[in-house]
């Protein structure tokens, strides 16, 4: 089986890889990170939604093959370096961004990349970037709310849409 | 899924060299095929990757002429075409979500002609060329048909060149679960004429709605087209929508189109 070696959440990792082998499940099950998670078989959830080179991807579906070489940030990768929340997960726990939490993971990397890229984002930028993230519980307003505390912004009461 | 091996190349020849091979086929952002192997719909021996091939990369603008490397991802061409043709950069910042749209390719989306998706759309209604490795296609000749296109087995989508208008606009009516469009509308105004391209709607595939071009081309206003109307018959139906809804949306979303292209 070929081998493919990436960093992850800033550490070099090298493990056995099909080529069919999903970038999530070499994360899950050869480095046993499993906080990404897998929540549909289409495509369309985002729970298993990582950066990989500082995109998000749905790391259901990219080979681990196609990530050889490449910088990867999980879940696992987003606290403080003393192990304390970072300002987005805070900011979920806070706003109460969460249900079951099986989205989260999905929704914290989704947002992390929407605010790197967009520090200020309005709530309508935030509910259009969050399309690919599913989530059950929440009905989303709680975590629109938690990524305008996270970006510094006034957490107004946000209508039901 | 079924195994299969992976190969990842760095310039157009190795690749067209590997998809010679038995049962081999090109791997673009894997946002469609990816999905149609796990369900076992697909099963290739040999996965060419074209994500590692540079010059099929970028976006240009030249005489007129917009032009996109085949493994160009939907992100960057919603970047990189913003000021050259910002009709067709905002129609691609609208496929699927961010992170489909990070990986997914205009090659990936072209070679599968899917009967909703959004560049058939682009590249008919703008009118342009489907460039390969062997040759080149006129975008009114390669179509042909759900999930069916002029591509012979192993020919790889090397560039697309879109011949960029004076005004356009997508309107896409969303199929809210898949984000696909339930019926989507390029409408693109040139020095020669209208084009008005439609996605979604005909059991055939993307089309081009002549009746619309014609009376576009005299009077380029959404009432030139409150009158037409297009057969329900040969139209789409599901659960999501009848082919007689389909055949309204189509008309509707010209119109929206049309005003919004200005
Ligand atoms: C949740 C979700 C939502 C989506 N929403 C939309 C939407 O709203 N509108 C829309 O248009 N699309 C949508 N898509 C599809 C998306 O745009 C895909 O990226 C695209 O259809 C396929 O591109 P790809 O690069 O991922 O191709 P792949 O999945 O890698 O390949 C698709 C097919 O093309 C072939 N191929 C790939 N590259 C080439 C090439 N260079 N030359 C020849 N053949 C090639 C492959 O062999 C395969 O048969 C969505 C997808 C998902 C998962
Ligand atoms: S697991 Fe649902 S999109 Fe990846
Ligand atoms: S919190 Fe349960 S799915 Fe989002």
């Amino acid at each position: 089986m070929p081998t493919v070696s990436m960093t992850v959440n800033g550490k070099p990792v090298s493990g056995e890889a099909e080529g069919r082998t999903l970038l999530v499940q070499f994360l899950r099950e050869t480095l046993g990170l499993t906080g990404t998670h897998v929540g549909c078989d289409t495509s369309q959830c985002g729970a298993c939604v990582v950066h990989v080179d500082g995109e998000a991807v749905k790391s259901c579906t990219m080979f681990a093959a196609e990530a050889d070489g490449a910088e990867v940030k999980t879940i696992e990768g987003m606290a403080n370096a003393d192990g304390s929340l970072s300002v987005i997960q805070q900011a979920f726990q806070d706003h109460h961004g969460l249900q079951c939490g099986f989205c989260t993971p999905g929704m914290v990397m989704s947002a992390a990349a929407l605010l790197k890229d967009n520090p200020k984002p309005s709530e309508a930028e935030i509910r259009d970037y969050l399309e690919g993230n599913i989530c059950r519980c929440t009905g989303y307003h709680n975590i629109v709310k938690a990524i305008l505390a996270a970006s510094g912004q006034e957490v107004t009461p946000i209508a039901a849409e | 899924m079924y195994d299969f091996e992976l190969v990842k190349p760095s310039t157009v020849e190795e690749a067209v060299k590997a998809l010679s091979g038995d049962e081999a086929q090109p791997l673009g952002g894997g946002q469609t095929l990816i999905p149609t192997m796990k369900q076992r719909l697909a099963m290739p021996g040999t996965l060419v990757s074209t994500t590692g091939i540079a010059s099929m990369k970028g976006v240009s603008a030249s005489g007129g002429v917009l032009t996109i490397g085949g493994a160009t991802t939907h992100g960057t061409v919603a970047k990189e075409a913003a000021s050259s043709y910002p009709g067709l950069a905002a129609m691609a910042a609208n496929i699927g979500d961010p992170a489909v749209r990070n990986r997914g390719t205009i090659g990936g989306s072209l070679a599968n002609n899917d009967p909703a998706a959004c560049y058939p759309a682009g590249l008919l209604g703008s009118g342009g060329t489907v460039v390969t490795n062997s040759r080149e296609i006129d975008a009114d000749d390669y179509f042909q048909g759900l999930f069916t296109t002029a591509l012979e087995e192993g020919e790889l989508i090397t560039a697309v060149r879109f011949n960029i208008p004076e005004a356009s606009n997508y309107q896409k009516f969303e199929q809210p679960a898949s984000r696909f469009a339930l019926v989507g509308v390029f409408v693109a105004k040139h020095s020669d004429g209208v084009r008005v391209a439609v996605t979604g709607a005909s059991e055939e595939g993307v089309f081009r709605w002549t009746e619309a071009e014609e009376a576009l081309s005299s009077n380029f206003s959404p009432d030139a087209i409150s009158g037409l109307s297009v057969d329900a018959s040969g139209m789409m139906g599901d659960i999501h929508g009848t082919p007689e809804y389909r055949a309204h949306l189509v008309n509707v979303m010209t119109g929206r189109a049309v005003k919004a292209a200005g």
